[in-house]
């Protein structure tokens, strides 16, 4: 009896489909699905999408012919195309430096206890949260040929008799940009140092002073080696960024003067978007890949070194 | 709850019938169907009233007359561009686009053809300036629909150039480089774009390396001959002309910057649309000169200086086009014929007291040229004008690239930064051959 009722209630046997689901590894691919969708969508369709576009002879609102590596024979003949590697090299190792010796200053300065402690830590992450327009719209106005009120403030104290032609001249121009992608970058790399600095705990640096380690050589001995993986990572995402920067140039500058402050990203949307030669732009655009896979692979072997050790 | 009565219905049921029956009995059926909206972009207006003229007033009636919705949208500029080629690329956007000079040209494959509007327009007004077909057709249908032409003329403080002995404007560059001397040594130079930027920058580098004999190309459309000794010499001359007279700032100008500089009265000339004075009108009291008059007063207009190849002008050339993805062309086609019938388009030209020219014949005579003299050398901008590609008939998709990507400003804008002047022209040679090879 007590059989014949168990039998009653057995649950009906599951779906085959459903089963499938039990196996870890379809589990995971099924997991996983949503975020290749979107990787694929975002990621690898327009990126796809851009190789094609740079082996055609495709303009705007015309698809083009394939023509082989043509637009990068074009554009690696192109003075202005050049210039644009060259400044976006400068630009990018010139800040990336700064960025990182400011921003770890400042996460120390942060990592140390005072009144109005978490005021000052979101205050200073400002620059980071406005938007970048914006702000660099600012930053445009400072800088103005005519109206610049940095101008008007070194004159006023003496500093300079006539104007100084922040945006004009093609290298102040450029010392202009890194100023404002510095200004900008800092606190991503100070909140970010503030963070691996927090995850490093203060008996050591307390047991090498003990030990009679100076300030300088606890920081360099104790701090660094344990902050250097944050540091890379840290490193890593702003050369990324940095590398492929538009929207401070664009507003500044334009490019301009003559060409003088365009890098890959301007260049390529003066090229692609202004002039409509859509092929040639991609090309412009995908000639930043390699140097940024090479850095990103550099980077990650690095990391997983030191994390190993 | 509201509770609907067997009357109620029985009379909303007698309405629609009565709306049939008066469709039937007129013959006319509204225009679009209900919901049809048309989405016109165009650029912040530097005359912003007539913007405001269009949103309150023109597009209003517009609507009513046609039955249909108008999206209006303006953006700087600059910004009109990749609006259009993210638009034909993705398929989808505006069903009106402005766009300026020649750059219709770079997209006449993805826009419709506009010559029945555009031969109904020029039969009605007396027809159409040259530039207009130079910059709108592509040499067999009128890829877009003129609208405006800025005149580009020199706004110059009247009483500055008096005090230095120059009672009339310089008519030639030697001239204007001697008097712009004098100014610049007073702390009031010659404030001039070499930026990348729409209107200032290449309807004054053009018509400058026009009025020195260099061309961008030969008459044939495939010879490139800019590396010569007329353009050299005119670069040697820009550059000592830029330290001699010029704001040096212009190198980084765009098309605003030199309006704000002559209204906060820190330059003495500049090449401009009218809108500098039209603005000094608008605000008399709050544009004030040193001497206690006001600016309006003290402001002149004058074309461009001759060369040793004569005189020449480009104007900034707008006009507008109807992309082919547009699901609206009837709509769209619809209004740009409503707005262009003389009834619609005057008070949008009054609003602009000037500062716009209208692409045809028939407005010369409009009595709102008689009303200030300072505006009178504007009517006639659209005669005067030359098209990028000068000197061919047709400004086509090559010098629509020369145009964008700044080559001719660019090769002044070097030789002024201290590149040499055979270098900044060679450099534009290369350049140039690279597009009309």
């Amino acid at each position: 009896m007590a059989i014949a009722e168990t039998q009653v209630y057995m649950p009906q046997a599951p779906q085959p489909r459903f089963r499938l689901l039990e196996d870890e590894r379809w589990l995971a691919f099924m997991l996983l699905v949503p975020t290749m969708a979107l990787l694929g969508t975002f990621i690898a369709y327009p990126f796809l999408r851009g190789i094609l576009l740079s082996v055609t002879d495709a303009r705007v609102g015309v698809p083009g012919d394939f023509v082989g590596l043509a637009n990068f024979y074009k554009i690696f003949n192109d003075g202005i195309f050049r210039t644009s590697v060259y400044n976006t090299f400068l630009y990018t190792g010139v800040t990336t430096v700064f960025k990182l010796a400011l921003g770890l200053w400042l996460a120390m300065l942060l990592n140390r206890n005072f009144r109005g402690k978490a005021f000052t830590r979101a205050f200073i992450l400002l620059p980071f949260i406005i938007p970048t327009v914006l702000s660099t719209f600012a930053w445009k106005w400072m800088f103005d040929p005519t109206f610049s009120v940095l101008n008007w403030l070194l004159y006023h104290l003496g500093l300079i008799t006539g104007r100084i032609n922040w945006l004009g001249d093609p290298e102040l121009a450029m010392i202009s940009i890194i100023i404002v992608n510095i200004w900008r970058g800092v606190p991503f790399f100070a909140i970010s140092l503030l963070a691996g600095l927090q995850t490093i705990s203060p008996e050591l640096s307390e047991a090498a002073a003990i030990d009679g380690a100076r300030p300088w050589q606890r920081f360099w001995y104790v701090t660094w080696p344990l902050l250097l993986p944050v540091t890379m990572v840290v490193v890593l995402f702003s050369v990324i960024q940095t590398f492929a920067d538009f929207q401070i140039v664009y507003v500044m500058t334009g490019g301009g003067p003559a060409n003088a402050t365009h890098l890959f990203a301007t260049y390529a949307y003066q090229i692609g978007i202004g002039t409509g030669l859509l092929s040639e732009g991609a090309a412009i655009s995908l000639a930043m890949f390699p140097v940024l896979f090479l850095v990103v692979i550099i980077q990650l072997l690095y990391i997983r070194r030191v994390e190993v050790r | 709850m509201t509770t609907v009565t067997r009357r109620q219905v029985l009379k909303s049921g007698a309405a629609v019938a009565g709306g049939m029956a008066g469709i039937l009995a007129t013959g006319r059926a509204p225009a679009f169907a209900q919901g049809t909206t048309v989405h016109w972009l165009r650029w912040n207006d530097f005359v912003p009233a007539s913007d405001q003229l269009l949103r309150k007033e023109l597009l209003p009636a517009a609507e009513k007359a046609l039955g249909m919705k108008i999206n209006f949208e303006t953006v700087n500029g600059n910004d009109l561009q990749p609006r259009i080629t993210s638009a034909i690329q993705s398929g989808s956007g505006p069903d009106i686009i402005m766009l300026f000079n020649n750059h219709p040209q770079i997209y006449s494959e993805s826009v419709i053809d506009l010559s029945d509007i555009a031969g109904r327009v020029s039969e009605a007004e007396d027809g159409y300036y040259d530039l207009c077909k130079s910059n709108s057709a592509d040499g067999q249908k009128w890829i877009s629909l003129p609208w405006t032409i800025v005149g580009a003329m020199i706004a110059y403080r009247r009483s500055w150039f008096d005090e230095v002995g120059s009672s009339t404007f310089p008519d030639t560059w030697e001239k204007y480089r001697e008097v712009g001397k004098k100014l610049k040594a007073q702390g009031r130079p010659i404030g001039q774009t070499l930026g990348h930027t729409f209107g200032d920058a290449p309807t004054f580098s053009y018509p400058y390396m026009w009025s020195w004999g260099g061309t961008e190309v030969e008459k044939d459309g495939k010879t490139v001959n800019i590396n010569k000794k007329e353009v050299i010499e005119s670069v040697k001359f820009m550059t000592a002309f830029w330290k001699e007279a010029h704001d040096e700032g212009g190198l980084a100008w765009d098309d605003t910057n030199n309006n704000r500089a002559f209204l906060s009265q820190t330059i003495c000339a500049t090449l401009n649309g009218a809108s500098i004075y039209i603005e000094s009108l608008r605000n008399p009291d709050k544009y004030i000169s040193e001497k206690g008059a006001q600016l309006k007063t003290d402001i002149q207009h004058s074309p461009l200086p001759k060369g040793p190849a004569g005189q020449f002008a480009m104007h900034t050339y707008f006009s507008h086009v109807i992309p082919n993805y547009s699901k609206n062309q009837d709509g769209a086609k619809a209004l740009l014929k409503w707005i262009h019938t003389k009834a619609n388009y005057e008070p949008w030209f009054v609003s602009q007291k000037g500062f716009a020219t209208p692409p045809t014949h028939e407005w010369e005579k409009h009595k709102l040229w008689e009303e200030d003299k300072v505006m009178a050398p504007f009517k006639i901008a659209g005669l005067l004008g030359q098209t990028p590609g000068y000197p061919l008939p047709s400004s086509g998709k090559k010098a629509a690239e020369v145009l964008t990507k700044y080559i001719i400003t660019d090769m002044y804008a070097k030789a002024v930064q201290g590149a040499t002047a055979e270098d900044s022209v060679k450099w534009a040679e290369v350049e140039l051959k690279k597009i009309y090879a």
